[in-house]
This record gives C-alpha cells, sequence and structure tokens, in this order.
C-alpha cells in the first residue's frame, strides 16, 4: 500500500455476510484450540463461529463475523460508520494516539471498536451492535460511544430492539475523561428505548470489563453471557493485587455470575440467533417462529 | 491542626518552620519580634501563592488526595443543616463509603450524597478509603429515588480513588451497581447537582456523578482511571504517574476548557485543607448558584437538557463512507 492509500479512508462497506470472515480467523488452514489443543481445520472453525467444535471452548469473534452470526443476510445495513476518531488531547505515551489508531486499523480491518448495522433476526428487524476486541482491545471511545447512541437512535425511531455484544478491555485511557463520559452517554440513550418499550439485549462475550461492564452491559432487560467469557467490573490482577489473595477458580467468569444471580442465562453461541430470536418474539408477543 | 505539607511545598514548610520557632523564642523574650514574623508570614503566604500558581498535574493529584482536605462529612457541618443520615441499601449492608442522607440548604429541604473517606486509620478501615462496594451504590440510588419521589433536589460530593475492586464487590455485582446509577441518574426526575470535592475515581464516581451542573473545586482532580494505573498500563511503570495525569487532563482547569464539567470552584490559598471554613463557604455559594439556576427549569426542561449534555458528550469527526 501507498503512502497515498493510507490517507484515503478505509472502505468499510462491507456489509455483506461472510465478507470479513477472514480478519478474526487465525492464518493458515490449521489452527490450535487455546482451550483442548486439538488441531482443527480453519474452515471447521469457520462454520462453528470459532467454537471448537472439540471442546466448545468459544473464541473470540470479529464484529462483522459476530453480525453474520445474527442478522439475517438480507436487508442489512451499517449506522454510524461515518464517524469517526479524532485525538482531542493530543495525547502521547510511549508512542502517539492517531498512530495506535491506525495500527489498530490496519491489523482489524475496522475504524474503530463498534460496529452498528440494522437488519433482521429471523425476519424480526433489531438493531445489533457489535464490539470489535483487535480494535485496541474494544476500548471506549467517543466513535464508539456515538455509534451506539446512533443504534439506539434508529432502533428508537423503527421501534424495534436493540442488542448489543460486548467484548472490550473497558475505557480508552487515550480519551481520558471524554471516554469515562462515553458509559454515562451510552447508558443513557437506553432510558429512551425504555420509554418506547423496545427490547434491550445484552449479550457479554470475553472479555467484558472496567467502563463497558459497568455502564449499558448489565442494564439490559435480558443480560446474555458466552460460556467461559471473563466479565467484571475490575480485572483480574487488579483484585489480586489490592486484596492480596489468590483468587478462586473460575471468579468472574459467566458461569460464576450466574450462580450469583447476575445474569439471566448462558447461551452457546451456535444456539445464540435462534435463542435471540425466540426471547425478541416473546417481548415482542408475537407467535413463535415456525 | 497542624497543616501537613507536600513535598512540592517544602520551601512553605521551612519558612513556616521557622516562623513557629520564632513565635515560641518571642514568648520569652524582651525584645519585640513580632515585625519579623509578620514580615515572614507575608513571605510564607507570597511563596505560596508562586507555588500554587504554577501546580503540575501530579501536584495537584496530592493535593487532591491530601490527608487534611475536606470530606463530605466535613461540608456537611458547614453548609448544611438539619443534617439526618439515611443507612442502608435494604438488600445487603450500609456502606460507610458513601454517606447521604436528608439536610437543609438555607432552610430548603435537600438531599445529600457523597463519598466519604477516614482521618485516622481506623476510620480509613470503616469507610475503605472512600471506595464504595455495591451496596454503596444501591444506597446512594435508594437516596436518589428518595429524593426524586419527594422533588427534593440531589446534593453530590465526589471524593473517591475509585469502586472498590474486590471480590466481595465484584461477587454482588459492583458493574451492575454502577450501570444502575448511570441509567436511573439520566432520567432522574428532580435536580441533580454534583460537586468532585477532592479525587473523581472513574466508574465509582461517576456513579454518582451524573447531574444538571457539574463542577470541581479547584484542586480536584477527575479522571479515566488513577494516574499510577494509566501508567502502569501505557508507560508499564507506576513511576511515570506524573506523565501520565498530564498527558490525561485530570484537572478542573483542563476540564473546563475542554467542556466537560460547568463550574471551577475556587479554594484558599494553598489548598482547601488550609482553611475548611473558607472552603466551605466558596463551595456554599456556588452550590447555591448552582441551585438556583436548575431551579429555573421545569422538569421536563431540566431532562431534556441533561439528555442533550449526555449525548453531546465525546469528540469525533464525520466522514462520507466511500
Amino acid at each position: 500500500m501507498n503512502w497515498l492509500n493510507k490517507l484515503l479512508p478505509p472502505k468499510i462497506k462491507r456489509a455483506e455476510p461472510g465478507a470479513a470472515r477472514r480478519s478474526a480467523l487465525p492464518e493458515g488452514l490449521w489452527s490450535k484450540c487455546p482451550a483442548c489443543e486439538a488441531v482443527l481445520y480453519a474452515t471447521d472453525l469457520a462454520t462453528t463461529f470459532n467454537v471448537c467444535p472439540k471442546c466448545a471452548h468459544h473464541n473470540r469473534l470479529g464484529a462483522r463475523e459476530r453480525i453474520d452470526l445474527l442478522l439475517d443476510a438480507a436487508g442489512r445495513f451499517e449506522i454510524g460508520a461515518e464517524v469517526l476518531p479524532v485525538d482531542p488531547l493530543r495525547f502521547k505515551d510511549s508512542r502517539r494516539y492517531p498512530e495506535r489508531l491506525r495500527d489498530a486499523t490496519e491489523s482489524s480491518g475496522e475504524t474503530d471498536s463498534l460496529v452498528v448495522m440494522q437488519g433482521a433476526i429471523r425476519s424480526q428487524p433489531a438493531v445489533v451492535a457489535a464490539f470489535e476486541f483487535g480494535f485496541m482491545g474494544g476500548s471506549m471511545g467517543s466513535v464508539l460511544g456515538e455509534r451506539f447512541v446512533r443504534g439506539v437512535q434508529a432502533a428508537v425511531e423503527h421501534r424495534i430492539p436493540f442488542i448489543c455484544v460486548t467484548a472490550s478491555g473497558g475505557a480508552r485511557m487515550q480519551e481520558s475523561l471524554f471516554s469515562l463520559m462515553q458509559m454515562a452517554k451510552t447508558t443513557a440513550a437506553l432510558t429512551r428505548l425504555a420509554q418506547v418499550k423496545q427490547p434491550f439485549i445484552s449479550i457479554l462475550t470475553d472479555p467484558t470489563m472496567g467502563g463497558v461492564s459497568a455502564s449499558f452491559a448489565f442494564v439490559g432487560d435480558i443480560v446474555i453471557a458466552e460460556p467461559g467469557a471473563l466479565i467484571g467490573f475490575a480485572g483480574p490482577r487488579v483484585i489480586e493485587q489490592t486484596v492480596r489473595q489468590k483468587l478462586p477458580e473460575g471468579f468472574q467468569r459467566s458461569e460464576f455470575l450466574i450462580e450469583k444471580g447476575a445474569i439471566d442465562m448462558i447461551v452457546d453461541r451456535r444456539e445464540l440467533k435462534d435463542r435471540l430470536a425466540d426471547l425478541l418474539a416473546l417481548l415482542q408477543k408475537a407467535p413463535a417462529a415456525a | 491542626m497542624k497543616n501537613t505539607f507536600l513535598d512540592f511545598e517544602q520551601p512553605i514548610a521551612e519558612l513556616e518552620g521557622k516562623i513557629e520557632e520564632l513565635r515560641f523564642v518571642q514568648d520569652d523574650s524582651a525584645v519585640d519580634i513580632s515585625e519579623e514574623i509578620a514580615r515572614l508570614e507575608k513571605k510564607s503566604q507570597s511563596l505560596t501563592k508562586d507555588i500554587y500558581a504554577k501546580l503540575t498535574s501530579w501536584q495537584i493529584c496530592q493535593v487532591a488526595r491530601h490527608a487534611q482536605r475536606p470530606y463530605t462529612l466535613d461540608y456537611l457541618g458547614r453548609i448544611f443543616t438539619d443534617f439526618h443520615e439515611l443507612h442502608g441499601d435494604r438488600s445487603f449492608a450500609d456502606d460507610r463509603a458513601i454517606v447521604g442522607g436528608l439536610a437543609r440548604l438555607n432552610g430548603q429541604t435537600v438531599m445529600v450524597i457523597g463519598h466519604q473517606k477516614g482521618r485516622d486509620t481506623k476510620e480509613k478501615i470503616l469507610r475503605n478509603f472512600g471506595m464504595p462496594r455495591p451496596e454503596g451504590y444501591r444506597k446512594a440510588l435508594r437516596l436518589m429515588k428518595l429524593a426524586e419521589k419527594f422533588e427534593i433536589p440531589v446534593f453530590t460530593f465526589v471524593d473517591t480513588p475509585g469502586a472498590y475492586p474486590g471480590i466481595d464487590a465484584e461477587e454482588r455485582g459492583q458493574s451492575e451497581a454502577i450501570g444502575r446509577n448511570l441509567y436511573e441518574l439520566a432520567d432522574l426526575k428532580t435536580p441533580v447537582i454534583v460537586t468532585i470535592i477532592g479525587e473523581g475515581g472513574s466508574g465509582g464516581a461517576l456513579a454518582i456523578a451524573v447531574g444538571d451542573v457539574v463542577q470541581m473545586l479547584q484542586y480536584s482532580t477527575y479522571s479515566v482511571i488513577s494516574p499510577e494505573g494509566c501508567a502502569s498500563i501505557l508507560w508499564k511503570s507506576a513511576a511515570r504517574a506524573a506523565d501520565a495525569a498530564e498527558a490525561m487532563g485530570i484537572t478542573a482547569a483542563r476540564l473546563k476548557s475542554l467542556g466537560l464539567i460547568d463550574r471551577v470552584v475556587p479554594e484558599p490559598l494553598g489548598g482547601a485543607h488550609r482553611d475548611h471554613a473558607a472552603m466551605a463557604q466558596n463551595l456554599k455559594k456556588a452550590l447555591q448558584e448552582s441551585l438556583r439556576q436548575v431551579s429555573a427549569l421545569s422538569t421536563q426542561e431540566l431532562l431534556d437538557a441533561r439528555f442533550q449534555r449526555l449525548m453531546a458528550y465525546g469528540r469525533t469527526k464525520e466522514q462520507p463512507v466511500t
């Protein structure tokens, strides 16, 4: 890629299903499951949306694959792709924030950490927002907040449900307090969805931490988690340093959360779309799917 | 109370030490040295003024965390009357890291909710260093809903290093408690006036900091992560906290210029801890003005304005998708 191409806005018109599948898959034909170490065909993993066919370990899934998983192929369009990041604080640590943004765009193919799309789930219209963990750890900055809000607004306008799939380490430090305020902004937008009596379903995937966990993630009308996902406010390392004791096995995992009463259900990714379609139909008092 | 000096205040500390000595000598001395004392006191003042005029973000952070800085209960005693503390979240416990209750401001009924730190070791532990657990946020929410029911304005005082990162806090839903407050505050049908009085530490601060007016004391801080935390993640060394503090822009003046807060409340010379009474007076004035400002609005206008303000947070650019 020459320098001129680098300056051009990245091509993000990839709403057709399957087109972005390559990005989150490991290179090559073979890959190894990090949980059971089974050697798997990359093509097999693609058909199971990155769930290990041997041990059902849920590997991370990119935003667009997630949308492919949940939304019907026909009639989708992206919301908020025109909103792009800036560097309001001229933030620099060991590197400048714009450099980090550029790298993240190159490696993930996204312009920020949230992809929002309107479409249908088994023919029921809905807006789905999916985090891209591959873009700076799915961190929440101004762009994420704005895209999220535009997605909610579209749901309010069309009186349709809003679904968000989280995968995030938390706030984006490079945007400092602007980032913190996205917690308030995103969560506040959902009050308008409630006013038009449309559901917000929150799907927590590995990992959902910090400012994302402690804002809209748990205010869903229904909160679903994928198996084995790390979900919590403070990171395990911070907690260990604070309390100076070893954390119990499985701490902050989905199975721990459901035991503590924090979430409604744990759903295997391969059943997620069907469960979601059922729940939406039930909440909207629509007849059961044939 | 004897002032505890911070590292960067050492020149002031030395001077004050000298003044103290002279005062001691003067008591049983035939020679009048009061003029000399007065001269040194003036010098100490101007030195303080000079040092405080050029504080770095990291130094301001030290002032915000000063062991003698006034806390919520100090202001409660000086600004409000008839305070009746209300305890507990009605389901688990009473979290002492957050205090709240009914009180009067110039005779008017108000609800006051704030983080509370401890002064001595025993109280610090009781207050968990001002780091609430979920039950603290749920108590705060209960009091907010109570205020809403009776149309009582809410004043919140923010002063926390952050929500408590402990095993029990996670087990009881720290995330949910904070998120729930953000959700409810966005649409709470009564005025909410927020003041950052010390440390505004991340989500643990924000959970009681969504409101119609957000003001900060001059030497308070508000940030998404502590400078130490930011430094250890981005610089891989907590020792770079001063750099992180500068880069994040955590001070009242910077956040005001970025449009993230509405008002900066001036502190007495040398910081709020030097003069609690004067600080309380400044704060009372600011609270009254803010209350007058929001009281002019109808509930609907108030909620619309709050929502607009929340939706406006963030800086982005727009570019047509090709």
